[in-house]
């Protein structure tokens, strides 16, 4: 059990910015931003791939980053919910309309719902509100009843 | 009518910019110098009892510190909660599988699960009793006292067997509800840091930082004042936050002690699933009995919880289920006898509801049952034996006039389009659709059974700058008390809603201030809140008349306060100018105040008397398609009315309804967690499934705001009612759909099926 674990040398992009680091190659995506880049808003919710709390943008595909390896980010893009802005630097069309919907409680599932929408809304931003039920399904929030979070994503189309 | 600027307005929530754009901290995102890690080594089986644990294996493990054990506790080994049976770790026997036997620190959490993966604990195993029914019976195996009972009540009045007899009309069932997991996104966590003095400061994620300070001053044989407990952001609490957190945080105390160092715990999904508090499993049977007007005469009802392992806050619970029993309704007669009975399983508390929703969905059901049988339509059978005010309840409690509960099923009546709906269930090739109603009522509060806690403090204090700082002893978990408290701070005071800043709770800061529970914050702490700010606004008015006087205004004219502005005969001040006079003045501008919830008169040994001070009340309908070929129910839309008193924040008020509902509807519909020989068998979100955006049905809400003279701006509480009636409705609607009666929740398939098959 004192074997040396494997290390790798990870260059990656994260939230605009160029990150190297040698990290062991068994970390896990989610680790790797929560621990090693101390970016403490992608929240572990299962760790199993299960709630979507972990979510983040890599190469602009929503992920669960609990289920990624850290090393399987090597020369791509990662944006986490600090790396969410609007336009002008300052807030984000989806984090003005979560917050002003009402689509924020205890706010645990807030980074992933709004990575997961951000996701979609690039992808498809005629996305209808059945396109976004369908879409969000993997994100849990216990505390909302999810329909503020249905008319924030709807309204965040148009703000963008 | 006062007029109000701040209070009953959709303010933007206080929490919602840190929690949008992820710098909102909450346990697991606190670090510490030199901070260490624990992981949480648990029993395998259902009873074991403990020959030795050891960590030789363990000790491999890079970056290993130590091992925790009951020998490292310099208090008393027993968590004080309610019946004090629960010690903090485990010396002899462990009575469910997956709780805490040890605990595992080393320099990072992987090591440390690591670690407490390869702790060996030697065992034999302990006969045990997983049914909750066959615990009670005489021949049981003894797990807990001399019967399994952990507690027991009873409510009696009248001549029940007589009105049996004479009835025209009676029903009789059985009925079962599973357990339900909080499922709160967050799991538990605590951070244990040492202080230089001896003392234990714990950044917690809990709804009641005092259970907290009892446990952690317990565990360490530490005086209140060497405590601290801060609470960190909470991700979602709905009860699950409410007892174990103190264990939790009194596990990283201990750890903390041993190691003199900063020590994190924070629970996996599986571990929290398999060792925290529950909704318990509910049994009952339940009679009803009417006269030939179809007036309900009589209920009987024998209840049954199944509270696990240890008694934790089966016995508060139990309580509550206990008092709304038979629904509410006028009736005479009434017997009802519950209990919470032990089995070596993960130990039950609170969740939004508190022990009403399991009964609820049996009686509810049944209520339906007898309308039948009477013969009149279920909504009118309902208006026909509805509570009013000046009624009494079956404790022979006398309502006041907050009583909304007539309205709140008119209301849902009317807006389902129910007298329609109800005759002609809609069907469409395999899938009919049909419709269900429930009414439901909620004591706010501890009520008599907690009553020595129902108390709260609050601190107000306006600096030189006009900002406002409060501090108060009920928590924020998501449902908004942030918010809502600082608008009754801002309208007291008049001051700018901006201007004022409620803290998450310091338990140093703030008198013990009870459970943040029994959807109590707004009422209580609210009301310590206006306490502490009437003499600072009293200051504030007087001070801010003198400075338009000054400035030369008309006095004949009376001074208006509104929105932050203070205006009289022409000329205005505002908050930032008076508070900065006040200042000048030298007047005080900080101050304490507490609120203490009225007597109650409940006598447990017959269970009559005045149970809770206030009522809150809720109608729910439920649409729900059944397809015939394969009994899947999917609820379409459910419609809900609600009398909470006064609503603060309509936004905020909607947001909790909503959740509520869909938390009642994932548990009536999804969410079984299935136990094996003992053994939870899905502790996790694939095999336990909650409801997601693709089953949310469509909402109608609307609120009836009957004021409650006592409430801070005439507020009751809110929180849970949303939840307790939804699975009854929801029941009903499949029955008028295609004719099935289950009597167990959830409402899976296979069970709707079976009874559609038995035609
Ligand atoms: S923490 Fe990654 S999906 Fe739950
Ligand atoms: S806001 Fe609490 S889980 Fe979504």
């Amino acid at each position: 059990m004192t074997s040396k674990t494997a290390t790798f040398g990870l260059s990656c992009l994260v939230n605009g910015h160029k990150v190297e680091r040698e990290i062991p190659s068994s970390r896990s995506l989610l680790d790797f931003i929560r621990e090693d880049l101390g970016l403490k808003g992608t929240k572990e919710g299962c760790g199993e791939g299960e709630c979507g709390a972990c979510m983040v943008l890599v190469d602009g595909l929503a992920v669960n980053s609990c289920l990624m390896m850290a090393v399987q980010l090597h020369g791509k893009e990662l944006v986490t919910i600090e790396g969410i802005k609007g336009k002008d630097g300052g807030l984000h069309p989806l984090q003005k309309t979560f917050m002003a919907e009402g689509a924020v409680q205890c706010g645990f599932c807030t980074p992933g719902l709004i990575i997961a929408s951000e996701a979609l809304l690039r992808r498809n931003p005629k996305a209808t509100l059945e396109d976004i039920k369908l879409e969000l399904a993997g994100n849990l929030c216990r505390c909302t009843g999810y329909e503020k979070v249905l008319s924030a994503v709807e309204k965040a189309k148009t703000a963008k | 009518m006062e007029k109000l600027s701040f209070v009953g307005k959709s303010l933007p929530r206080k929490d919602a910019l840190i929690k949008a754009t992820g710098r909102a901290q909450y346990a697991a995102d606190r670090d510490f110098a030199g901070m260490l890690h624990a992981a949480a080594v648990r029993s395998p089986r259902p009873r074991i009892k403990i020959l030795s644990i050891s960590d030789k294996a363990a000790r491999r493990v890079p970056g290993y510190v130590t091992l925790v054990t009951y020998k490292d506790i310099k208090g008393v080994n027993k968590w004080p909660v309610v019946m004090q049976d629960y010690p903090f770790l485990p010396q002899g026997e462990a009575r469910f599988a997956g709780e805490t036997v040890a605990l595992v620190v080393a320099d990072s959490a992987r090591a440390a699960k690591k670690a407490a993966a390869l702790v060996e604990i030697k065992y034999k195993e302990l006969p045990s009793v997983a049914d909750p029914l066959k615990a009670l019976e005489k021949g049981s195996v003894k797990i807990y006292g001399k019967d399994n009972i952990v507690s027991s009540f009873v409510i009696k009045k009248g001549a029940v067997d007589k009105a049996f007899e004479k009835a025209a009309f009676t029903v009789e069932g059985e009925f079962s509800t599973n357990y339900q997991v909080h499922a709160y996104l967050e799991t538990q966590g605590a951070v244990a840091v040492p202080e230089a003095d001896g003392g234990m400061t714990v950044h917690s994620s809990t709804q009641c930082p005092f259970y907290v300070l009892d446990a952690v001053a317990a565990a360490l044989a530490l005086p209140y004042h060497k405590v601290k407990i801060l609470q960190t952001v909470t991700g979602g609490g709905f009860g699950g936050k409410e007892d174990v957190p103190a264990l939790v945080a009194s596990h990283a105390a201990l750890c903390a002690a041993k190691t003199g160092r900063p020590v994190k715990l924070i629970y996996g999904r599986k571990e929290d699933f398999q060792s925290m508090s529950k909704r318990h499993p509910g049994w009952a049977r339940v009679a009803y009995a009417a006269d030939k007007n179809g007036r309900i005469t009589a209920c009987r009802v024998k209840y049954v919880l199944d509270g696990g392992a240890y008694s934790t806050l089966s016995p508060i619970v139990l309580w509550r289920g206990t008092v709304h029993a038979a629904g509410p309704y006028k009736i005479a007669n009434v017997d009802i006898q519950t209990y919470a009975a032990a089995t070596n399983k993960v130990p039950c508390g609170a969740f939004r509801g508190f022990g009403q929703p399991q009964i609820c969905f049996a009686q509810e059901s049944l209520i339906d049952e007898l309308a039948e049988k009477v013969g009149v339509d279920p909504v009118q059978f309902r208006l026909n034996n509805l509570l009013a005010p000046g009624d009494k309840t079956i404790t022979g409690q006398k309502l006041n006039s907050s009583c909304g509960l007539k309205e709140v099923v008119q209301a849902v009546k009317r807006r389902s389009g129910w007298d329609k709906k109800v005759l002609s269930p809609k069907r469409q090739g395999d899938v009919v659709t049909g419709i269900g109603f429930s009414a439901t009522y909620y004591g706010v509060g501890l009520g008599a059974k907690g009553r020595y806690l129902d108390r709260a403090g609050a601190f107000v204090n306006v600096y030189k700058d006009s900002s406002v700082t409060v501090n108060v002893g009920n928590t924020e978990m998501g449902q908004g008390a942030l918010t809502v408290l600082a608008q009754i701070t801002a309208e007291t005071l008049n001051a700018p809603y901006d201007s004022v800043r409620v803290e998450e709770v310091d338990s140093s800061k703030v008198p013990d201030s009870g459970p943040t529970v029994a959807s109590r914050t707004t009422l209580m702490s609210g009301n310590a809140i206006i306490e502490a700010a009437t003499p600072i606004r009293e200051r504030v008015f007087k001070t801010a008349y003198d400075m338009l006087i000054a400035e030369g205004a008309d006095a004949s004219k009376p001074m208006l306060a509104a929105g932050g502005l203070f205006s009289m005969g022409g000329k205005v001040v505002d908050f930032k100018k008076v508070a900065a006079g006040c200042w000048d003045r030298r007047q005080k501008m900080s101050e304490q105040g507490w609120y203490a919830a009225p007597r109650t008169t409940f006598k447990m040994e017959d269970g009559q008397g005045d149970a809770y001070v206030i009522y809150s009340y809720s109608a729910d309908a439920a649409e729900v398609e059944v397809d015939l070929r394969t009994g899947v129910a999917k609820v379409k839309k459910i419609w809900a009315a609600y009398d909470v008193g006064k609503i603060v924040n309509p936004r905020l008020a909607m947001g909790q309804a909503q959740g509520g509902i869909l938390q009642g509807m994932s548990w009536a519909m999804f969410e079984n967690l299935v136990y094996k020989n003992g053994i939870m068998v899905n502790p996790n979100f694939t095999d336990y499934v909650i409801a997601t955006t693709a089953d949310k049905p469509e909402y109608d809400i609307i609120f009836i705001e009957k004021p409650y003279a006592e409430g801070p701006y005439k507020a009751k509480g809110m929180g849970e009612v949303p939840l307790i009636g939804v699975a009854p409705a929801v029941a009903n609607a499949i029955k008028n759909a295609c004719g099935a009666r289950v009597r167990s929740v959830p409402l899976l398939p296979e069970k709707i099926w079976n009874e559609i098959k038995k035609g």
